[in-house]
């Protein structure tokens, strides 16, 4: 077979690209923490009741000696709970971990301008565990097509300073 | 002579397949102008938030799935008619199948439509993905199975004939198109296993009552077993048309044989085991997986780029031809005054941005920030709806008047189009893209909250939202114009003998120079089977092992 020198140099350079594709990803990983959503555990949505998920809201835990917060969210037609009837309200520079699923059909849970980004699937359970260093509020939008109110579908995220964050709220 | 005189059997198949098609498009283009209009909240007035997932599911269904596939279908007929110099085999079977796609497309446009009528009970706001448990009408999915169905058929119908031209010749080496038609359909065979399985086994059960639960990840999973390698099922006829025709439209011929064989090969090898790609935010789903798909996808990066190389390279031979000199210049000499070769460069400048931006999809922790994000469509109108439809619109005024023996009429219109689709595609896509960096969401009628405001990092909210709406409106002028050049060549075009030049020129490194082995057509489909299994075996085992449906959720009406 016959390939023009060109093009063989254009299929070395073809595969340097694709190889720095890959490292660019893998170096996000290992150094800078930037993980997606994997497998964590599977759920009866039709029995959220029984489980954490049935009194969603924000935990205190001490995990290595550490305070740390896990969030349990529900996300349901056309709302997050919490965080739309009332916002999630979380402590900065503390590791937070969130849980969330549908008992419904699929959402998404977007943290607008952030890559706080999964879906929400019946029968899954997404977790992962951020740290916000900044005081502010956030938007969470739903991604995810759900039904005829879809884009009603909003909350907020309040981040506040250790010191201010207000323990009365926590739920067992 | 042209295509119909020499076969008028064929060109009535390609005619016919071509009617839907642009059918297909007038609608669903108006729906993509209404939704450009109501999303940016420019103009509301034709529909409501809620029927607004109405049209979103009829724009994604006839454009992406039913003008696609029709298209497809007439090009294909066009092709293995003409490379292997023979009428259909069997024109009972061959109208059967495309009589089996259109009453399925019927049904899925009727189930659709429905959710615009009042307390209709047939509804399928599901869009184009119809995830469970939000569910569809079973005419919905009854519909789409049909029209996988017949495309099936029209696969089986092409191998058909390349099997008795193989009894007639038996040393020959597959003439190009058809191997690109061959080679196209083996890859669809391999992805619409998942998309069977999906319709077939879960959702037609489900929707039709006789199971209640569903498991949402199990479908969903199955869809992008499929909904990838779809993407390349709409991309490789436009390959087919940037590796066989535009060579010759730019007034050179095809660059290497060989290397578009290997290209199509290497397609039908990697399409399928990538799909989880389109999962990265997926829970259920574990992350050793999602790293073997971004490995393949970034891999499948190659066969694009060597199109990129084989496909400018013939378009340079072309402008020396024509005289062209210089390291950059020979572009000025290049056919910039005939419609077909402006819309497939276009198309094809287009689709290097786009094929950047998925780039930057395909790194899947880089994807968490643009995932489910306007940014998405702004990506795949520069893939699919602009390298893919922008070539076929192209393409039919060069094919056009091979399948109905008539001039093409008002090229100065003809010429316009493709500009203005570029200049439309160039503004919505790219405010598209930045809106989808500051977070706003795809398929949602009122990206407006009352609790927060997005904060773009490049440009601003305003100005973004204009050039959806203006981009958005250009296009629909340039579709009204294609669709005005089309209807009025074909019903009043001049009758011609010879109504276009349709001589394709051999490659210049041609068949004499590509192994044997690129022909084993066993060989390729083994191999790609046995990729899929690798990659989807252990991930779907695990989801059925706790029982098909379950963890189960309950239907939700759309
Ligand atoms: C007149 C030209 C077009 C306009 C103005 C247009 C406009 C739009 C807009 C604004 C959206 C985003 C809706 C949303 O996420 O809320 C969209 C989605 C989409 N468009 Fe287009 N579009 C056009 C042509 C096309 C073409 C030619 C194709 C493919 C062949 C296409 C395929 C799609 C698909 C697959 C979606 C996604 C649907 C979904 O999310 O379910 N569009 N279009
Ligand atoms: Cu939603
Ligand atoms: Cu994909």
């Amino acid at each position: 077979m016959h390939i023009h020198k060109f093009e063989q140099f254009w299929i070395k350079l073809s595969f340097v690209l694709i190889a720095f594709f890959i490292v660019t990803v893998v170096y996000g990983f290992v150094a800078m923490d930037l993980k997606v959503i994997g497998d964590h555990a599977t759920i009866d949505p039709q029995n959220l009741a029984d489980t954490k998920f049935g009194n969603p809201g924000v935990r205190e835990v001490t995990r290595n000696g550490q305070t740390e917060y896990e969030v349990y969210v529900q996300t349901i037609q056309f709302a997050f709970n919490p965080g739309t009837a009332q916002p999630i309200v979380v402590p900065a520079n503390t590791r937070v971990t969130f849980y969330i699923t549908s008992p419904d059909v699929l959402h998404g849970f977007d943290v607008a301008g952030t890559n706080l980004n999964t879906m929400s699937i019946p029968g899954q359970v997404a977790k992962f565990t951020t740290i916000f260093p900044e005081v502010r509020e956030y938007g969470i939008v739903c991604n995810e097509y759900c039904g005829p109110a879809h884009h009603v579908m909003e909350g907020k995220i309040k981040v506040v300073p250790k010191s201010e964050f207000d323990k009365s709220n926590l739920v067992e | 002579m042209t295509f119909i005189h020499k076969y008028p059997k064929a060109a009535k198949v390609a005619k016919a397949n071509f009617i839907v098609a642009f059918i297909a498009l007038a609608i669903g283009g108006l729906f993509g102008f209404v939704q450009a209009l109501h999303r940016t909240n420019v103009f509301r007035g034709f529909f409501n938030s809620g029927e607004y997932y109405t049209l979103l599911t009829g724009h994604g269904v006839l454009l992406a799935l039913i003008f696609t596939t029709f298209f497809i279908a007439g090009l294909f007929v066009w092709g293995v008619t003409r490379s292997l110099d023979r009428e259909p085999e069997n024109l009972t079977f061959t109208w059967s199948w495309f009589w089996l796609m259109t009453i399925g497309l019927v049904m899925a446009t009727i189930a659709i439509l429905g959710g615009l009528v009042p307390d209709s009970s047939i509804r399928a706001a599901v869009l184009y993905t119809f995830y469970p448990p939000l569910q569809a009408h079973p005419m919905f999915y009854i519909g789409l199975a049909l029209v996988v169905v017949g495309s099936w058929m029209a696969g089986a119908d092409w191998f058909w004939s390349y099997r008795k031209w193989r009894a007639e010749n038996p040393n020959e080496r597959i003439p190009i198109l058809a191997f690109m038609t061959l080679f196209t359909m083996l890859m669809w065979y391999v992805c619409t296993i998942g998309l069977a399985l999906e319709v077939v086994g879960l959702l037609i059960p489900w929707s039709l009552g006789w199971v209640t639960e569903i498991e949402p990840l199990l479908p969903r999973t199955l869809f992008w077993f499929f909904g990838h390698a779809v993407v390349y099922f709409w991309l490789l006829p436009a390959y087919y048309v940037w590796y066989a025709i535009l060579p010759k439209l730019s007034g050179g011929r095809l660059f290497s044989d060989s290397m578009t064989r290997i290209v199509f090969i290497i397609f039908l090898l990697l399409s399928t085991p990538v799909g989880y790609h389109h999962q990265y935010a997926d829970a259920g789903i574990s992350v050793g997986f999602k790293f073997y798909a971004m490995a393949t996808t970034l891999l499948i990066l190659l066969p694009s780029l060597i199109t990129l190389f084989t496909v400018v390279a013939s378009m340079e031979h072309g402008a020396r031809q024509r005289g062209g000199k210089g390291y950059l210049k020979w572009i000025g000499k290049l056919p910039w005054d005939s419609p077909a070769f402006v819309g497939c460069a276009l198309a094809g400048i287009m689709f290097a941005a786009g094929g950047f931006s998925g780039m930057i999809n395909a790194s899947m922790n880089i994807n968490v920030l643009i995932h489910n994000t306007i940014w998405v469509p702004g990506h795949f109108h520069l893939t699919v709806g602009t390298a893919v439809a922008l070539t076929f619109m192209a393409i039919t005024y060069w094919l056009l008047p091979q399948l109905t023996g008539r001039k093409l009429k008002y090229k100065t219109l003809a010429l316009i189009q493709p500009y203005a689709w570029f200049l439309g595609m160039t503004l919505m896509s790219n405010a598209m893209h930045r809106a989808g960096l500051a977070g706003v969401p795809r398929r949602t009628a009122e990206p407006e909250y009352s609790g927060f405001d997005f904060e773009p990092i490049f440009g601003t909210m305003t100005e973004m939202k204009w050039q959806i709406a203006i981009g958005g409106t250009i296009l629909m002028i340039s579709l009204i114009l294609f669709l005005w050049v089309v209807v009025a060549s074909w019903l009043a075009g001049e009758k011609s003998d010879k109504p276009v030049d349709d001589y394709i020129p051999e490659p210049l490194s041609g068949v004499e120079h590509t192994p044997a082995i690129l022909d084993n057509m066993k060989l390729w489909f083994g191999l790609a089977l046995l990729l899929v299994v690798l990659a989807y075996a252990f991930p779907l085992w695990e989801m059925v092992a706790d029982g098909i449906f379950s963890p189960g959720a309950l239907p939700r009406p759309s």
